[in-house]
């Protein structure tokens, strides 16, 4: 399972090339070939949907009718960028629940030649496929260096594990996947609650003080946990907090310099290569201080610890993450 | 297929019934009634009538005078359903000296008048289905109701508040029970609880002498730390086995003294009575009042039978009680009736992660608090945050958690609101908080209950109709630090507030027990798709279920308030008198009959029965049913290759004449 | 009494038209199922919305409006462009109203009706939109710089600095990409153009 359909996004050749050149060097290291879409059209991202419901589709499902046509692997389309992913899996979904839809839009590609049978691909974010199809440990396996010593604050954002859809991560509100991932290639990661908060999407262009509070709120956030740095999966999310920061800044008079890259930012580094090499210095916020943090001893505990206390008095009751660790643990162990 | 010219050999009545409006408002009533006078004298109806209300005494008593004067000697009634009249019209018949099982009742209603809007279709459609029963019921033979001899013995399975009260009902009345609890104790949810509402009665002070009061009956044999493995038998007949699982401690010699627990050197979390709040030792009694007295030895926990050290609850005891080697009994017990009141399960709040239960430390569940309120708890009835220590200055507490939510549980929880209103009054009672409650609607219905919602509005609490959207620890402005905020849309203001509290109540839904479906399928009964067991009917008869023999009581069937336990399980225990004051229960001769000179034992049909009610006798090689468990459904008739088996009531003949009738020419 | 012309805000007596198969229209046109008829008014929704504050109406007052039939209000209203499509609503909504895909509706209703407020959402979604219709891609640098003109000047100064530092870590190009199937997408929108929900 090392092949897939590849949908890129805009942004991966403009604001998120770091993304690109990041992906391009983790693939190899983990095996993985990925075949781009032929031609493919931008999803329409949050503006299309907003304008026109049957025109919008048939922009995202042009690209699934092109997919469809490459037989590769099992037919699985793999989209880094949370936005367009999130619009491909929305168009087989609702073209699938509303047979209106469906028909409507598959009438208007049939005008440029085209037909797309929902269901019949299978739609994935980056994150899924490492988490599930790679796997942690053969991720861990391939560290030469581990990230020992930075933190980080792992920055989901809201379009991969909302509303999915497929069911593929852990929980809508504090899924585990990308601590756990940062965590294998052994960085030290902070308790961050608002790893699904929204960073403001298109508000930073239309209403931008709503879009200054949402950045202010995630960013001032991972400061206060001590975080050397933050990672996310969206270009969305790593232009706003990265190239926003500024003016959130100066909005509200604060001095916040938090560097957030690219999650296989991280892992292109782990794995061995050079910054560069994985668009380090691309970022307007300069994570060179976080950088400089890899491989030097953690600070006292005291420092380091978070903010909120482990309680003394009265038990904590077990969350459904530790029933769910803990039945796994009885089945491995065998025990009844 | 008999070609009628010769003389009928029956004497039919057909009445055909306008139900008021309900049937003549779309079905010609007489001219059906003429039609059938007319087309199926030659099948041996000598008299058609129609009236108004065919089940009023006067259109009842339209039958008994025909069938005496006119000799009939069978009766077609088309009216409503079968469900609803069959058996008034095979009572009347009765009562006119003829035998019930040859009176049929066919759905003109049902099937007709209410489903068609057509006057004609549904008129023809009307005369074809009263054609077919006519022809269908000149092969009606008489049958006899079937009697079986009832145990007076009673098995009633949870000792929670319902149970309990089936229990003693019973036993007042002279007959003997057998009270199974799962738990060391019996009290059942209603032991965790603090107060109760809307009276603030102590909940322990009200329940613990109805337990006493179980506990010392002489008519009830309670068997706690047990479970019921295996149900075999009938309505009458139940063979039942229970394990009694092993306390390592001898009940004969067991004073309750209570020293071992005060010995035990190990504590574990208790996860049960405690609601996680609070320890526990190994050996131990969930509370200071549980009846019966004896302690358990929680086995997988034990120093002992981990590494063999320790004993040292042994050692101390000063009656020699604790038995390292006690096993597990198996009982066999013969009872006629049983009681299924095994309660509910609180909904899981750490599935919703964005309340933080199990995250954010100072949000905790209804049953935490409970236990945290009751003065005999974790926290000696002390109202404090998780240190263990501080008061809280604001609290909040939330409603429908996990409850009207299509992702978890889609029903309401009956009692949330009353309890959440009760919460609300115990806080400031203990502590003089500011108490927020977040509701989307009060449902405060029974009695007193609305006066008590009025009575906690009086004291201040601050009401905010919204649903909490998320809990959270992240400020956004000083005021929030060190707070949990609450964020949620005031929707009677139409804005979104976030507001900073100490802590969190949640008032989690009720949700059916995690092993409902199997425990269910252990006594023959099913849950509808809530999880719920499923009551006869859901106003009418509320605590039997479709498996004669088997009733259900309190929260098993749905979420209630214990004035609603109380009552099902009375209702329960007096239907269940019922049926041993008769001595024998009836049981409808619609069955499965093997004719076995046609049986070659093939055994096709013994694997296919749904009731168990098919038996293979080895030494004559034959297959029997047991008319007893039999409820007809035909599965082994259809399935018999040689045509061996036959179906009282539904014989080849009787549906073979039935088609016949339905397609003759209208 | 319909409100006459020229007057903009109801007065005494006098009530604006209601449409009372708004809802069931607007759950008709939108894409998948909605079941925004099922909403029990809970408030979640508007308790999870991260700019719920700067919104007029919050989602759940909107459904009511809705419900209403206060079509004129709900058009005007500034609620769905204010909507940032992070979910969080429809994942928690007890009702599993597809919350967002009704914001979009409500969108292209309002720019159909001509009734959006003063958000430039629709404008720079109306620049969006040219770009990919011309291009296949969108073209970040033209929608930007468009919008920042037309709607922002004052910002264009601080934009330009962050411009700078984008256009020297080579993430933003000055040319715009163009796809090969520009014809193919271009027969595609123009079909879709024609075809409508409801139909």
């Amino acid at each position: 399972m090392n092949d897939y359909i590849y949908y890129p996004g805009c942004s991966m050749e403009g604001s998120g090339i770091a993304y690109h050149e990041s992906l391009m060097v983790v693939k190899k290291v983990l095996g993985m070939q990925l075949h781009e879409i032929d031609d493919w059209n931008c999803c329409g991202a949050t503006e299309y949907l907003g304008t026109s419901t049957i025109p919008a589709y048939s922009l995202i499902a042009r690209n699934l009718a092109l997919a469809a046509q490459q037989t590769v692997g099992n037919k699985t389309v793999m989209a880094p960028c949370s936005a367009c992913y999130l619009n491909l899996v929305k168009a087989d979904h609702n073209m699938a629940e509303s047979k209106v839809l469906g028909g409507k839009v598959n009438e208007a590609l049939a005008a440029g030649g085209l037909h797309y049978d929902p269901g019949s691909l299978t739609i994935r974010h980056l994150l899924d496929v490492f988490i599930n199809d790679v796997g942690l440990d053969t991720i861990k396996s391939k560290v030469t260096h581990p990230l020992t010593g930075m933190r980080v604050a792992p920055y989901l954002g809201c379009m991969v594990p909302r509303p999915d859809y497929g069911h593929q991560f852990s929980d809508y509100e504090q899924p585990t996947e990308l601590d756990d991932l940062l965590r294998a290639l052994g960085a030290d990661v902070i308790d961050y609650p608002l790893k699904t908060e929204c960073c403001g999407g298109h508000m930073a262009q239309i209403g931008p003080e709503t879009a200054y509070e949402m950045i202010r709120r995630l960013v001032s956030t991972a400061e206060n946990r001590q975080a050397d740095i933050m990672v996310t999966v969206c270009p969305m999310c790593q232009m706003n907090l990265d190239a926003y920061q500024p003016e959130t800044n100066s909005f509200f008079g604060t001095n916040y310099q938090m560097p957030i890259v690219f999650f296989t930012q991280l892992m292109g580094l782990a794995f061995g290569a050079d910054a560069k090499e994985v668009g380090f210095g691309r970022e307007l916020v300069s994570a060179k201080k976080a950088l400089a943090r890899i491989g030097v001893a953690a600070p006292a505990p005291a420092a380091s610890a978070p903010r909120s206390k482990k309680p003394q008095g009265l038990p904590m009751p077990a969350s459904k993450f530790q029933k769910k660790a803990a039945a796994e643990m009885a089945i491995k162990e065998g025990s009844k | 297929m008999s070609d009628e010219k010769k003389t009928p050999k029956e004497k039919i009545g057909v009445y055909v019934c306008h139900c008021g409006t309900n049937i003549s408002a779309v079905v010609d009533v007489e001219g059906v009634r003429d039609w059938v006078q007319k087309n199926m004298a030659g099948d041996g109806v000598v008299i058609a009538r129609d009236y108004k209300f065919m089940c009023s005494s006067l259109g009842q008593e339209l039958i008994e005078k025909d069938i005496k004067e006119l000799g009939l000697t069978r009766v077609v009634v088309a009216a409503c359903s079968p469900h609803l009249h069959e058996k008034t019209f095979r009572t009347a018949a009765e009562n006119a000296g003829l035998n019930p099982y040859l009176t049929e009742l066919v759905s003109i209603r049902e099937q007709i008048s209410w489903v068609h809007t057509d006057k004609a279709v549904a008129t023809a459609k009307a005369k074809s289905l009263v054609a077919g029963t006519v022809k269908r019921v000149v092969n009606n033979e008489a049958l006899e109701k079937l009697k079986v001899p009832i145990n007076a013995n009673t098995l009633v399975v949870g000792g929670g508040i319902a149970g309990i009260q089936a229990a003693l009902e019973i036993a007042n009345g002279g007959f003997h029970v057998y009270l199974v609890e799962r738990e060391p104790s019996l009290g059942g949810h209603m032991a965790q609880f603090d107060k109760t509402f809307p009276t603030l009665d102590c909940s322990a002070c009200i329940l613990t002498p109805r337990m006493v009061e179980a506990g010392t009956h002489p008519n009830i044999t309670v068997l706690t730390w047990s479970e019921v493995t295996n149900v075999s038998g009938y309505i009458g007949n139940f063979s039942v086995t229970i394990k009694k699982k092993s306390r390592c401690v001898n009940e004969e010699l067991c004073t309750g003294c209570g020293i071992c627990i005060e010995k035990c050197p190990k504590k574990v979390i208790d996860d049960t009575f405690e609601a996680g709040l609070g320890y526990r030792k190994v050996i131990y009694t969930p509370f200071a009042q549980a009846v019966p007295n004896f302690p358990v030895l929680d086995q997988p926990n034990c120093t002992y039978f981990e590494k063999g050290t320790c004993k040292a609850c042994e050692k101390f005891c000063p009656t020699n009680a604790i038995d390292f080697t006690q096993q597990d009994q198996i009982l066999n017990v013969e009872v006629g009736n049983i009681i299924l009141a095994t309660g509910y399960d609180l909904f899981d709040a750490s599935r919703m992660t964005n309340y933080g239960y199990g995250r954010l430390a100072n949000v905790y569940s209804s049953l935490e608090f409970e236990r945290m309120s009751n003065s005999s708890g974790p926290t000696n009835g002390h109202i404090v945050l998780r240190d263990g220590k501080t008061k809280p200055e604001t609290v909040g507490i939330i409603h429908c958690v996990g409850s009207r939510d299509k992702n978890f549980n889609n029903h309401c929880s009956a009692i949330c609101c009353m309890q959440s209103l009760k919460f609300a009054h115990l806080v400031k009672e203990h502590t003089g908080a500011t108490v927020y409650e977040f509701y989307i609607d009060m449902r405060t219905p029974a009695k007193s209950y609305d006066e008590f919602y009025q009575r906690i509005i009086d004291e201040g609490t601050v009401f905010v109709r919204g649903k909490v959207a998320e809990i959270s620890d992240i400020p956004r402005i000083p005021d929030e630090e060190g707070k949990l905020i609450i964020q949620v849309e005031d929707t009677l203001v139409g804005k979104q507030r976030r507001i900073p509290v100490d802590m969190v109540i949640l008032s989690n839904g009720l949700e059916p027990r995690a092993d409902a479906k199997q425990v269910g399928k252990l006594f023959g009964i099913s849950c509808s798709s809530d999880g719920w067991y499923i009551e006869r009917h859901p106003k009418l008869d509320p605590v039997t279920t479709m498996t004669e023999g088997i009733l259900i009581a309190g929260c098993a069937s749905g979420p209630k308030d214990i004035p609603a336990s109380v009552s099902q399980g009375a209702a329960a225990a007096a239907r269940v008198m019922d049926k041993i004051l008769q001595k024998e229960v009836e049981l409808e001769p619609v069955r499965a009959t093997i004719d076995e000179d046609k049986c070659s034992g093939c055994r096709i049909c013994n694997n296919m029965c749904p009731f168990s009610a098919i038996l293979y006798i080895e030494d004559k090689g034959v297959t029997r049913v047991n008319p007893a468990l039999c409820q007809g459904c035909g599965t082994c008739i259809a399935a018999c290759p040689a045509g061996a088996i036959s179906g009282t009531g539904f014989s080849d003949e009787q549906i073979l004449a039935q088609i016949d009738g339905i397609l003759m020419a209208v | 009494m319909t409100v006459p012309e020229g007057m903009d805000r109801p007065k005494a007596g006098l009530r604006q038209r209601e449409n009372l198969a708004l809802l069931h229209e607007v759950s008709l046109a939108t894409a998948g199922v909605s079941h925004v008829e099922m909403c029990i008014q809970c408030g979640t929704c508007g308790g999870s919305c991260p700019s719920a504050a700067d919104m007029d109406h919050t989602p759940r007052k909107l459904f009511a409006m809705l419900r209403a039939g206060m079509e004129d209000e709900v058009l005007r209203s500034n609620t769905p462009w204010m909507c940032v499509s992070c979910y969080h609503c429809v994942v928690r909504c007890p009702q599993q109203i597809h919350i967002p895909d009704v914001m979009y509706m409500l969108k292209s209703k309002a720019i159909a009706a001509k009734l959006c407020q003063d958000s430039t959402a629709p404008d720079f979604s109306k620049t969006f939109i040219g770009m990919v219709e011309t291009f296949g891609r969108s073209f970040e640098v033209g929608l930007a710089g468009w919008h920042y003109v037309t709607h922002y000047p004052l910002r264009l100064p601080a934009m330009a600095v962050m411009g700078f530092g984008l256009f020297t870590k080579s993430r933003m190009s000055i040319l715009p990409k163009r796809i090969k199937g520009m014809d193919q997408l271009k027969a595609i929108l123009d079909k879709a153009k024609t075809l409508e929900m409801s139909e």
